[in-house]
């Protein structure tokens, strides 16, 4: 009788020794860090995988052709072959998303976060907003197709494509991202406390003296962040171009052609070219200069990724 | 001596006032944008949509297989792709995202934490061309053909992957913002109690940030079910495909469905209703993705509102 009881007392206090060491010999524990631990090197792991094979693919190209593979055109021998063109229609589509998105965009953000009472058309507006930043990029295609590219051969900019031009692909990348840049411009300027704005009411602005003056200085890094990130976006959407009739094979302006001819004929964007040349059939094009493309690809985006985060760190203020 | 102040002294300048009445209405005319684009959405889809719906010959919707140019639009086909493709996604990267993200959140440094994160965000912006290339030229020949060696080229398994690879970034992101939005005094609460971390991340921090992790999911899912060039580039079946549950075979999704038939050679002229079909597919998945994305942000909004 008595010797049960002390076992039960030994085995009592090796249990509460054990929880005071918060588990002592358990392996649980630690164990269960290791996972988690393995979750996120296996998540880098495959992007430092991604990028070794991009780049082991891509470096008998970048080898050969330096610096000419970024400058050289489209063409149907791969050893001429470059992303010129894709590159300069990836920052024709990036400028109008700039110009049409980011005015309409930031606009909205004011008005949603200085103007707009707290009601629910208000709410409904905001709500409206964020289910629009998850579209899938392809609806956007489609609206494009339906509505932009006749939009675009109406007001007499179809030329030879019949609208299905650059025109029409800048349009629906700005409809596309235009959610995104009105979220993050909202963010931005709710960052803004309200007593900077009390100082300006305080002296007698008005409400748009309050928002030039005040609010944008201080919320302007924040803003720019989104939108650089934006133009991030709008540089690697493929799907979108794709539905409203991006050249996937190759082709060339006349010579003498006009900036208005090129603007509304053929036209291609550097991620289109990845998935044009990945279906290519002479295997130079797929094995090694697609691969390449997707170099010059990320090095852009990585810029763009870069001075987003260099203008976040200036833009983190403590108030 | 003294003069009253009135209220006209103290409205202020009319061309003030007028200036102000411009402004607000320029912005409100921009904040109206946003509600005008989601209509034309809708406009533009539901048109073309609806004639597609009120023309087709019903039996035509449950064959045995997506080939639109034949006249043949099983939709079952590509929802049944659009699940397998995004389940194995899901699959690869929930375990994945969330592991990542409780020790982002609750084990590592915080100064490892400031160079992980933005690093996490730049995998989340590669661009879904460049993962659809990899998922077709290295996940495909060095993964899936190696593990079964029957699989062809293009398979929906490979699509699955690479869709995973892609949404990892997403799910570890948002969901290590909701842990670390549980506050410090719920874990010191329960080390008090003489917890330990790795009790307190799985009894204490995982279920206070729920709902958040479970938006995260669902929004990682609806990007899933959204993916275009993965799904076009690796899964195949350019054209159409047949009705099949096996993520060996090639099989095409809504979203590939709608890529292909819009480059295909006669670029969405196509015979019958192969052009209105799109926009009938293109609507399922604006449906599908928009009541995802509703569910997802009214989640998150829970969260915030608690904390």
């Amino acid at each position: 009788m008595s010797i049960t009881t002390r076992s039960n007392k030994e085995a009592t206090r090796r249990e509460v020794d054990r929880a005071i060491r918060s588990g002592g010999g358990d392996w649980r524990p630690l164990a269960f860090q290791g996972l988690l631990l393995l979750a996120l090197i296996t998540s880098f792991g495959i992007l430092v995988v991604l990028l070794t094979d991009i780049v082991t693919n891509a470096w008998p190209t970048i080898q050969a052709r330096g610096f000419s593979f970024v400058t050289d055109g489209l063409s149907l021998n791969p050893e001429t072959a470059g992303v010129f063109t894709g590159i300069i229609g990836s920052v024709i589509i990036a400028s109008i998303v700039a110009l049409l998105a980011f005015p309409i965009g930031i606009s909205a953000a004011v008005y949603l976060e200085e103007y707009a009472p707290d009601n629910r058309r208000t709410r409904f507006v905001d709500t409206t907003v964020r289910n629009l930043a998850g579209v899938p990029s392809i609806v956007y295609g489609l609206l494009g197709l339906a509505m932009f590219v006749p939009l675009v051969r109406m007001i007499g900019l179809g030329g030879s494509t019949g609208g299905k031009n650059i025109l029409a692909a800048g349009i629906t990348m700005a409809a596309l991202v235009l959610p995104i840049v009105i979220i993050t411009s909202i963010e931005a300027i709710r960052s803004v406390p309200a007593t900077i704005r009390e100082a300006g009411f305080g002296v007698g602005a008005t409400q748009w003296e309050v928002i030039r003056s005040h609010v944008m200085p201080s919320a302007l890094p924040g803003i720019l962040t989104g939108t650089v990130l934006t133009l991030a976006r709008a540089f690697g959407e493929t799907a979108p171009l794709l539905v409203i009739g991006v050249a996937t094979g190759y082709f060339a302006p006349a010579g003498d052609a006009s900036i208005l001819d090129r603007l509304t004929g053929p036209y291609t964007a550097l991620p289109v070219i990845v998935f044009s040349w990945s279906r290519q059939t002479q295997a130079a094009f797929a094995d090694t200069l697609a691969p390449a493309a997707i170099v010059v690809l990320l090095i852009v985006l990585f810029l763009l990724n870069g001075a987003a985060i260099w203008l976040r760190n200036r833009a983190e203020k403590r108030w | 001596m003294t003069q009253s102040i009135t209220t006209v002294d103290l409205t202020g300048d009319p061309r003030r006032r007028r200036k102000e009445r411009r402004v607000r209405a320029i912005f409100l005319a921009a904040g109206l944008a946003s509600i005008a684009i989601s209509a034309l959405i809708i406009v533009a889809l539901s048109g073309e949509a609806w004639r597609f719906i009120s023309q087709v010959d019903p039996a035509a919707l449950f064959t045995v297989g997506w080939f639109p140019r034949r006249g043949l639009y099983d939709i079952p086909t590509l929802i049944i792709a659009t699940v397998l493709i995004a389940g194995i996604g899901m699959l690869v990267a929930v375990p994945l995202g969330l592991g990542a993200a409780a020790y982002l959140s609750e084990y590592a440094s915080p100064r490892a934490r400031r160079r992980l994160k933005p690093t996490l965000e730049i995998l989340a912006g590669i661009p879904s061309v460049v993962l659809g290339f990899w998922a077709l030229t290295f996940i495909s020949p060095e993964i899936v053909q190696r593990v079964f060696t029957s699989a062809k080229p293009f398979t929906m398994m490979a699509a699955g992957l690479g869709v995973g690879v892609l949404i990892t970034p997403l799910i570890a992101t948002v969901s290590e913002d909701a842990m670390r939005a549980v506050p410090t005094s719920l874990r010191e609460a329960s080390y008090g109690l003489g917890a330990s971390r790795s009790t307190t991340v799985r009894s204490v921090v995982f279920p206070a940030s729920l709902s958040g992790v479970v938006a995260s999911l669902i929004l990682a899912l609806s990007r899933a079910m959204g993916e275009t060039m993965i799904v076009f580039m690796a899964a195949g079946a350019v054209g159409g495909a047949l009705r099949t549950f096996n993520p060996l075979e090639p099989g095409q999704t809504m979203t590939a469905a709608v890529a292909s038939l819009a480059t295909g050679s006669d670029q969405v002229a196509g015979e019958g209703l192969a052009f209105q079909s799109l926009f009938f597919v293109g609507l399922l998945l604006f449906l599908i993705t928009l009541s995802l994305n509703s569910i997802s942000n009214r989640l998150v909004r829970r969260y915030r509102n608690r904390y």
